[in-house]
């Protein structure tokens, strides 16, 4: 019948409002400043920087590849690369980023930049609560504020934080291994040489015994030719 | 003429002035609604109250939005820049003698010469009673043509209709 | 006892006298007469939009736990941490409109546009003057056409949507303003014909009157509201429905439909003028619930004729039952979705018009039977009468809004 429907939906909705007073299922709501639910593992807000080491200045992964700030969709990454080079979480000797700026109005939290880095440099932070008052200093964000330890990436994503350790232990094991390697290498390098070197040492004076005399005697003329 | 009297026919003979000369047909419509209400004030003034609060019901509330609606679906509201009427002396002539025609009938009735009515207030009981009794003729031909009117209209819409098929 | 409570019931009207006496008598007439009318307008424009201002703030709570939410609590006084659970969100909201910037858009009709607020706000204040809030406490007794007068005034309302969708010279607005008065001359016919059963059973258009005629007692309790008989149940429906169309409430919301025209007829609006607008929406409602009260709810009449209900004020039970029909309002907009346009149409002419048709019938038959029948007879007989056409008229309706034919989709 006509307005069944309309009653059985008033029906609802009442159960809906006696129950936002009791049942804590039909209050969902949380009020925010006071009230926090736990951050999602998976939220993303805005990057920032990973370092390894005590000074984050210095401990920055960031090797000024420049990848992420051309494949910024919106292209708010800035990046001058540095003139000298340094050494890297492995060892190796890397260029470093002097500037690092992100446009916090104009990033659109998509997270490309941590896709297509790798070094595993560059990460999605969970902080949201980024407003400022000054909005055109206030809204850039510099590789000093940028930059947070690795222990911060563990805390809020630990598993995605756990690969990316994986990832870089296997990224040092392999360039220690390669390292070794290219040690072993130099040294059986060093050791080939040294053993040709020696082999031509010990074959000189060999060769030296028949041929010294040579110029000296002109009455071994046969001799002599096919030496020549 | 008392004081409420010169305010409420000013503004019934202005507001009809600005009907006839506006240039955009809403305002005219808008201004045409303010003479309506004018002339409700006017039969207030006079006591028919009933009169009074059906002519606001029916001109007010039902012919502006009538009249608003015909202009709207018939043409552009814009202004258009062409002179103003021809020759405004057709117009006066046939408003004059509409006048003239009008006051003498009313002067040759036997209403202007009657006293104050003797009946005091007319209450509606008796407005109804008397449409139903001595004046249902009339009502039953205005019923008529009404809903001739509305077949009409509704004739109108169905042939548009088929000829969109 | 009862003879406090009675002085408490006058208490405006004594208040009022108290006022008027405090007047030199040397006073001229014509200044008397407009004192005593500041002193009727005042309460008046200081109550409902107090009401207005306090709707507003309930709707948005009682939504907002309608749909899982905790609504707006957190406006209190500035500067302390006392927040009277959000109540004091409708200052703020007030003095945010008050010292908004008033945008008028460069294409408008200026004139027009800055009338239209003005001509909708007004006629809808009028129509407060003929209802009665209380015992001897109507505004403007008009004996011979207060109905008409409700009527006449709440149909000019139309023109001013008109104004405002018009002189705003935007799509959105126009389509706003044609749709709000092709919806308000589709439902004033459904809203008139079903207050007029009971102006028929009661033979007048005096509003005191009609509340009078409803004072009788039945079984020495319960009182002779129109609500109470077949025709009036049926009525008192119709006319919601009705009212709620003509107030432009959910689920007639389509004048201002959000999703579709932005704000309707009111998109061009901002700051002060955008709430009045608002403001005239809620009061023309308020209006429209006083009178259906007046109508077919007992006006100021407690439900039932018994010692203690009777003690309480006149007044305090008008603005009680008008309190109830909001609640009923504001639930009803957190259950219903909004009607499509063709949907509306074929509602007021194909089911509300022949209802309210019919309950004519049956109010004139349930007058004409009132002596030859018994009640308990009479009441089941016009009942059936209003319930078969009912159900059949729902039926067909039904299956109307349960199709649905995608064309383009
Ligand atoms: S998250 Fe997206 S938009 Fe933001 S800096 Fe990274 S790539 Fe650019
Ligand atoms: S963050 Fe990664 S991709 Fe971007 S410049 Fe540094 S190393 Fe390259």
């Amino acid at each position: 019948m006509l307005g069944t429907g309309i009653l059985k939906g008033m029906l609802e909705t009442a159960k809906n409002f006696a129950g936002s007073y009791h049942d804590p299922a039909r209050l969902t709501t949380v009020e925010y400043p006071e009230q926090r639910i736990a951050s999602k593992e998976n939220a993303r807000q805005f990057p920032f920087l990973v370092h390894d080491t005590e000074d984050p200045m210095k401990g920055l992964r960031c090797v000024a590849c420049q990848i992420c700030e051309k494949e910024c969709p919106p292209q708010c990454i800035y990046i001058v690369k540095s003139k000298d080079k340094r050494a890297d979480y492995k060892g190796q000797m890397q260029l470093y980023p002097v500037t690092f700026d992100i446009d916090l109005s104009v990033c659109m939290s998509c997270q490309i930049c941590v896709e297509v880095c790798p070094f595993e440099s560059i990460k999605m932070d969970t902080e949201f609560e980024l407003s400022n008052t000054d909005r055109f200093g206030g809204l850039l964000v510099n590789k000093h504020q940028l930059a947070k330890s690795n222990d911060h990436y563990r805390k809020i994503h630990p598993s995605e934080a756990a690969a990316s350790d994986a990832a870089l232990a296997v990224e040092v094991a392999k360039a220690q291994a390669k390292a070794k390697a290219d040690v072993e290498a130099k040294a059986k390098a060093a050791a080939e040489a040294k053993a040709k070197a020696d082999a031509a040492a010990a074959a000189t004076p060999v060769g030296a015994v028949p041929s010294a005399p040579q110029p000296s005697s002109p009455a071994t003329g046969p001799a002599a030719a096919p030496a020549a | 003429m008392t004081l409420p009297f010169a305010i409420i026919a000013g503004l019934t003979v202005g507001s009809a002035i600005a009907a006839m000369s506006l240039r955009n047909l809403v305002h005219c419509a808008l201004s045409l609604v303010l003479t309506f209400a004018g002339l409700a004030g006017l039969y207030l003034q006079l006591n028919a109250e009933f009169v009074g609060f059906t002519q606001i019901l029916v001109y007010v509330g039902a012919v502006s939005i009538l009249i608003v609606f015909a202009i709207l679906l018939t043409r552009s509201t814009e202004p258009k820049d062409e002179p103003a009427t021809v020759t405004p002396w057709i117009g006066i002539a046939v408003a004059i003698s509409a006048f003239l025609t009008m006051a003498l009938a009313v002067l040759a009735s036997p209403v202007g010469k009657r006293a104050a009515s003797p009946m005091g207030e007319v209450s509606v009981k008796t407005l109804g009673q008397k449409l139903m009794t001595d004046y249902v003729l009339p009502l039953e031909v205005m019923a008529l043509l009404l809903t001739a009117a509305m077949l009409g209209a509704v004739i109108i819409a169905m042939k548009d209709k088929e000829g969109s098929r | 006892m009862a003879e406090l409570f009675a002085k408490l019931d006058a208490l405006p009207v004594t208040l009022k006298h108290l006022l008027m006496g405090l007047l030199p008598g040397a006073t001229p007439e014509w200044l008397v007469s407009v004192v005593s009318a500041v002193l009727t307008i005042t309460p008046i424009l200081a109550v409902f939009p107090l009401m207005f201002a306090l709707t507003t703030v309930i709707e948005r709570k009682g939504l907002g736990r309608i749909q899982n939410r905790i609504g707006p609590n957190r406006v209190g006084i500035p500067l302390t941490d006392i927040r009277l659970y959000g109540f004091g969100q409708f200052i703020a909201d007030g003095i945010k409109s008050l010292i908004k910037e008033d945008v008028v858009p460069r294409a408008a009709d200026k004139v027009v546009h800055f009338l239209a607020p003005i001509a909708l706000l007004i006629p809808v204040l009028l129509t407060y003057s003929v209802l009665p809030f209380g015992k001897s406490m109507v505004p403007l007794d008009l004996p011979q056409t207060g109905l008409l007068f409700f009527f006449a005034v709440g149909a000019s309302t139309e023109l001013s949507v008109f104004m405002a969708g018009w002189s705003s010279r935007n799509k959105y607005s126009l389509l706003g303003a044609m749709r709000a008065i092709a919806q308000m001359v589709s439902y004033e016919i459904p809203l008139i014909l079903s207050s007029l059963t009971v102006v028929m059973i009661t033979g007048t258009l005096s509003l005191t009157a009609i509340v009078q005629s409803q004072s009788g007692v039945h079984f020495g309790f319960l009182h002779n509201w129109h609500l109470f008989t077949p025709w009036g149940l049926v009525g008192f429906f119709l006319f919601l429905t009705a009212a709620a169309a003509e107030a432009n409430r959910t689920p007639f919301d389509l004048p201002e439909a959000e999703s579709e025209i932005i704000a309707g007829y009111f998109t061009e609006y901002s700051g002060f003028k955008f709430a009045i607008f608002f403001l005239a929406e809620y009061l023309g409602l308020f209006a429209m619930c006083g009178l259906g009260i007046t109508l077919f709810l007992g006006g100021w009449l407690p439900p039932l004729n018994i010692a203690p209900l009777t003690w309480i004020p006149s007044w305090c039970w008008f603005l009680g039952k008008l309190s109830a029909l909001i609640v009923l309002f504001i639930w009803l907009r957190g259950t219903l979705p909004r009607l499509r346009t063709d949907q509306l149409m074929a509602f007021a002419w194909k089911f509300l018009l022949p209802m309210t048709l019919i309950n004519l019938v049956v109010a004139a038959l349930w007058y004409l039977l009132r002596d030859s029948l018994p009640l308990y007879a009479r009441w089941p007989l016009c009942f059936a009468m209003l319930a078969v056409p009912y159900w059949l008229l729902g039926r067909g309706f039904e299956a109307k809004f349960t199709k649905r034919e995608y064309r383009y989709a």
